[in-house]
């Protein structure tokens, strides 16, 4: 690629961008798939209460650190409790657009405190 | 492939904090050295699309999900230690923000995807490519990358669930944090990564590298032999 001005944002970093974007639109084929094929959490990710369903018991130390923390968009969501698909999709639209654009910031500026000398 | 809370117990996750430590300070020192600034915009791009890439959640029918993890393109790309930063950022905002991952197992899944992944990913490609030009034989070595890394970062991770119960029962031989042992982790973890979700990275990693390669091929670490102190 041509060496352009450093900071202008060049066409391939545009089009880079817009790509992104259309990504996060289409992320709900992340919740409609393993609807449409019946398929439950990855190999395991469970929860407690599925664990007792699967093994008869909660192991103790699971127990104990499975609610150490709270995320506040758990599970990407901002109602987890909303039986909605369609509300679903978008707070699964929104939280990859948060999450997205907060890992872009992050790590731009940590990239930019070790480059520069 | 993101472990929760409660599935390791510390005799496992605080030397894998450690070790995602030590190698992230490596990572800081190398990317230092050796990604141009004119590159901090790719790496910031690069880590938001492994953010995105995670949310596609591929469903085995009637089973379990997974997704590819979009380390394998970026090590290639911009090399595996800019990697390790980029989806570092990406896992531990999964963490903090939306639970995805515990926060115990930060530096597990650290480890695994974004130390582990991306160099075992770059020598499959460096490896695969024999040097070659050839746009097929780049998009080749660039599937087999994806594949063979996103598989590797999946066998780590289910001997760091299957040893659990080995390094911890209660008095009556009950599982402490994972129950399941490595007879049964590891073929759940190797035959669903074999079969789909190593596929999804192996071809996001190919057709993403075709693009570049065609777009702004001088710019691509791996092809550049390791960047431009080589």
């Amino acid at each position: 690629m041509p060496s352009r001005k450093e900071d202008d944002m060049n066409k391939l970093q545009k089009r880079i961008l817009i790509f992104l974007v259309v990504l996060i639109v289409l992320t709900p084929i992340g919740i409609f798939l393993p609807m449409a094929f019946d398929a439950g959490d990855a190999w395991g990710e469970w929860s407690a209460e599925t664990v007792e369903g699967l093994i008869g018991y909660v192991p103790e130390g699971l127990q104990k650190y499975s609610d150490t923390y709270q995320a506040p968009m758990a599970d990407y969501s901002m109602n987890a409790d909303d039986p909605s698909l369609g509300h679903q999709s978008g707070y699964y639209i929104l939280s990859g657009l948060i999450g997205a654009a907060l890992t872009l910031g992050v790590t731009w500026l940590l990239s930019k405190l070790i480059i520069r000398k | 492939m993101h472990i929760p809370d409660g599935y390791l117990g510390p005799e496992t996750y605080i030397p894998l904090m450690g070790a995602f430590v030590a190698a992230a300070a490596v990572a800081v020192v190398k990317v230092k050295k050796e990604v141009a600034a004119k590159n901090i915009p790719y790496l910031g791009m690069a880590a938001a699309f492994s953010f995105i890439i995670m949310m596609f959640n591929l469903p085995i029918p009637g089973g379990t999900t997974g997704h590819a993890v979009g380390a394998a393109v970026i090590a290639i790309l911009l090399g595996p230690w800019a990697t390790v930063i980029a989806v570092s950022v990406a896992l531990i905002i999964q963490a903090l923000i939306f639970g995805d991952g515990g926060i115990t197992a930060i530096g597990a899944n650290c480890f695994n995807m974004a130390v582990f992944m991306p160099f075992v990913a770059y020598w499959i490609f460096k490896l695969f490519r024999m040097k070659s030009e050839k746009p097929g034989r780049v998009f080749f070595a660039a599937f087999m990358a994806g594949y063979i890394s996103l598989l590797m970062a999946a066998l780590i991770t289910a001997v760091e669930f299957g040893i659990q119960p080995l390094i911890a029962t209660t008095a009556d031989g009950k599982a402490l944090y994972c129950p399941y042992d490595l007879s049964i982790a590891i073929p759940a973890m190797a035959i669903e990564h074999l079969v789909l979700f190593g596929v999804a990275e192996g071809l996001v990693t190919a057709f993403v590298v075709r693009y570049f390669f065609n777009h702004d091929r001088e710019n691509i670490y791996a092809i550049q032999k390791g960047g431009r102190h080589e």
